[in-house]
């Protein structure tokens, strides 16, 4: 295994563990545990938790990005284009809960421990972009109401942030999955110009 | 010793202003004894007949059914480019249509009625070209030089530069800070203020105007007056589509763009928040 594919295993590990216990809950020391690494050896692939936390950031940022992109590109409307991204979102957040409880529960809940190295959109910033990309094409055909980005960025991003954080949390009456309809048609209606 | 080189400048729906702007070349009267000035329609010249002339100067936009010199402007300027061996389009009316309407090469982004004699063509936008650039293109033909143009047949010595290059304001370009007001010594004009420099071809702040200044230098935007898209709407707002900006800097694409911008707007420079001059130490 190379060194980049071990960090990559290590990284994964970590995002379990984060995702479950928390940030300040787990240590380097479970994560090399997990691992069945030394704590020792650990500190050869991430000199620190919070740089660790970082580089899981950049990474989920990535990976959220690529999807986004791959949507975006689609000779598809706006509206078609809003049911993907939410499809999206909803599946990962079925499958791969982990993903989203970190950025929810870790990211968005302990800014401390991005302030040195994730300022603003620094380890997000795939992600964003491709959201800005989707926005600016959706206005420039004439599919999306003009406004201010973020306006548009908090009605959809939280609209969605909220509705996983019940499901997460047990709340939801239905599989979340089934929201996917209506939540996607509320958002385009709030976005359609 | 050879004769000097015969030049015409006709008028078609101007405004002058290129005229103007060309009076401000601080060499004019030198270029002047460098050529035999056949007809002109405001220095002095002799009567306008037909004739052949090594650069015909063109100013303003060409229309149908417009008289000029007694003749119809387009009839007119078929038989002058006939009987020429270089044309200098002079202006963006010239040039694309500008202001008035139709250019002599382009009609705005198509091909214009004239565009058949391409190869003889050397277009010099702008509302007005700076003197320079109009002096340029006739020293380089006098000179026998070889002008390299591109696509639409702009001096490249010019126009492969864009407004931007050369600004004043490029650092608070590169770190995203806005001005905040028309003006100001300080921030970029092109996130609020509409200025079109990223994106429009000319050397406004390589070749300064009158030798001092430039638009964005002095705190207006660029309004992109070279461009084939000139005059747009709104001149002193940024169009955005979504907070983005609807236009982005030439040659790059738009994720990347707004990867960067994303990048620098997320870090600070404390420097360029302050004011450039104040009273503290």
């Amino acid at each position: 295994m190379s060194k980049e594919e071990k960090k990559l295993e290590i990284m994964k590990t970590a995002l379990n563990l984060f995702a479950k216990n928390g940030f300040y809950n787990t240590t380097i020391a479970d994560i090399a545990r997990e691992m069945g690494m030394s704590v020792g050896n650990m500190y050869n692939y991430f000199p620190s938790k919070e740089s660790l936390a970082k580089e899981l950031l950049i990474y989920t940022s990535k990976l959220f990005g690529e999807e986004l992109k791959k949507i975006n590109e689609m000779d598809i409307s706006s509206k078609e284009k809003i049911k993907k991204i939410v499809e999206l979102y909803f599946k990962m957040a079925k499958e791969e809960p982990e993903l989203v409880d970190y950025f929810m529960r870790v990211y968005l809940s302990n800014k401390e421990i991005f302030a040195n190295g994730c300022e603003g959109m620094l380890c997000v910033s795939a992600f964003v972009t491709e959201i800005m990309i989707f926005f600016e094409e959706g206005v420039r055909r004439k599919e999306l109401k003009n406004q201010d980005f973020f306006a548009a960025f908090g009605l959809f991003m939280g609209y969605l942030g909220g509705l996983v954080f019940l499901f997460r949390e047990g709340i939801l009456g239905k599989d979340i999955e089934e929201y996917t309809n209506s939540v996607s048609e509320n958002i385009y209606n709030a976005l359609k110009i | 010793m050879h004769s000097k080189s015969k030049v015409i400048w006709i008028d078609g729906v101007s405004c002058y202003g290129c005229s103007h702007s060309f009076y401000n070349y601080p060499e004019i009267k030198e270029l002047l004894e460098k050529i035999e000035l056949i007809y002109h329609p405001l220095l002095p010249s002799n009567e306008f007949k037909f004739q052949r002339c090594d650069i015909l100067i063109i100013e303003g936009a060409i229309k149908n059914n417009f008289l000029r010199l007694d003749f119809d402007l387009i009839e007119l300027i078929s038989k002058l480019i006939n009987l020429s061996k270089k044309i200098i389009l002079i202006g963006t009316c010239s040039v694309y249509g500008g202001i008035f309407g139709e250019g002599v090469l382009f009609n705005k982004e198509n091909k214009g009625k004239f565009f058949k004699y391409k190869d003889k063509i050397i277009s010099i936008p702008g509302c007005p070209p700076h003197p320079e650039w109009i002096a340029y293109a006739i020293e380089m033909i006098l000179n026998k030089k070889r002008l390299i143009l591109d696509k639409e047949n702009r001096p490249k010595e010019i126009f492969s530069y864009t407004s931007h290059m050369g600004c004043v304001r490029n650092e608070y370009f590169e770190w995203k800070i806005d001005a905040k007001n028309f003006g100001e010594k300080e921030g970029c004009l092109f996130y609020e203020q509409g200025c079109q420099g990223p994106y429009t071809h000319s050397s406004c702040n390589k070749i300064l105007w009158n030798e001092v200044n430039s638009k964005p230098r002095a705190g207006t935007p660029c309004f992109g007056c070279t461009e084939k898209t000139f005059p747009k709407k709104n001149l002193f707002k940024t169009e955005t589509f979504m907070g983005i900006p609807a236009n982005i800097p030439l040659g790059v694409s738009k994720r990347a763009y707004l990867t960067l911008a994303g990048v620098a707007k997320s870090l600070k420079n404390e420097r360029l928040e302050r004011k450039l001059i104040d009273d503290s130490e």
